[in-house]
């Protein structure tokens, strides 16, 4: 239940902030070194310390994860698999296990190197 | 049935519904979502992997094919599969009619409008010359 409506709303987060992010960082790359400038320039805008995109993009790294493996459940539950309640509750906790594991390592990992 | 009991399940599906492409739909949204692991996993593997995230590496990796080729289907396959997705929830939460065909083709233009504007620039940069 709770990872069938975090797959629908993870779902909507990378539709729109997730391609609007990707077109808006393409464009901003294609367009010269000073829309770029720009573009890093609103990644690293702080408010009061907090780097709101910062904040976005680990969000949106996090809606990935969750949507892609809870996207590997549907998957296989489309083959009439994994119904059972036991399974199915474990597969679904999984995903939300499996999704903040691999976004906290990728996080630690890109600003462990950053800093 | 006139299929007969041979069918699966998605064939007799097939052509159903009152847009006579609800299966069609859903199988699209499946397909698109496979494509989208392999390209979405490249993605991330691909920044992770580069050796500097500034603007020259990121061209010079864009500019050669084997950055291009992929990006381009991400940004239309994902734009497809955000539409379809998108689709699914409009249907499932605008009832009335009207409404639902002005979010539909809202939902539309600017899945167009996004890949549009994201291939323009990615072959602005595999077709110009490396800063």
């Amino acid at each position: 239940m709770v990872v069938s409506i975090l797959h629908r709303a993870t779902g909507v987060a990378l539709s729109f902030a997730g391609l609007g992010i990707l077109a808006w960082w393409l464009f901003a790359l294609s367009n010269g070194a000073d829309a770029y400038g720009n573009f890093e320039a609103a990644l690293n805008y702080r408010f009061y310390q907090v780097p709101p995109m910062l904040i976005v993009l680990i969000g949106l790294t996090w809606s990935f994860f969750q949507h892609l493996l809870s996207g590997i459940r549907h998957l296989v539950m489309d083959t009439g698999a994994a119904f059972e309640l036991g399974i199915n509750k474990s597969f679904a906790i999984l995903t939300i296990v499996g999704s903040v594991m691999l976004t906290a390592a990728l996080w630690f990992y890109l600003l462990g190197v950053a800093k | 049935m006139s299929l007969g009991d041979s069918a699966t399940p998605l064939g007799k599906v097939r052509g159903l519904g009152s847009a006579h492409h609800g299966g069609e739909h859903w199988l699209t949204e499946r397909v698109t979502s496979i494509a989208l692991l392999f390209l979405g996993s490249w993605l991330l593997a691909s920044l992770l992997i580069l050796p500097k995230l500034d603007q020259r590496t990121l061209i010079e990796w864009l500019h050669a094919p084997s950055g291009a080729i992929p990006m381009a289907l991400l940004i239309v396959i994902g734009c497809r599969h955000a539409l379809d997705g998108m689709k699914v929830v409009i249907d499932d939460y605008v009832h009335e009619e009207g409404a639902r065909f002005a979010w539909n083709t809202l939902l539309l233009f600017l899945a167009v409008a996004v890949g549009a504007i994201a291939l323009f620039a990615l072959a602005r940069i595999a077709f110009g010359s490396v800063a």
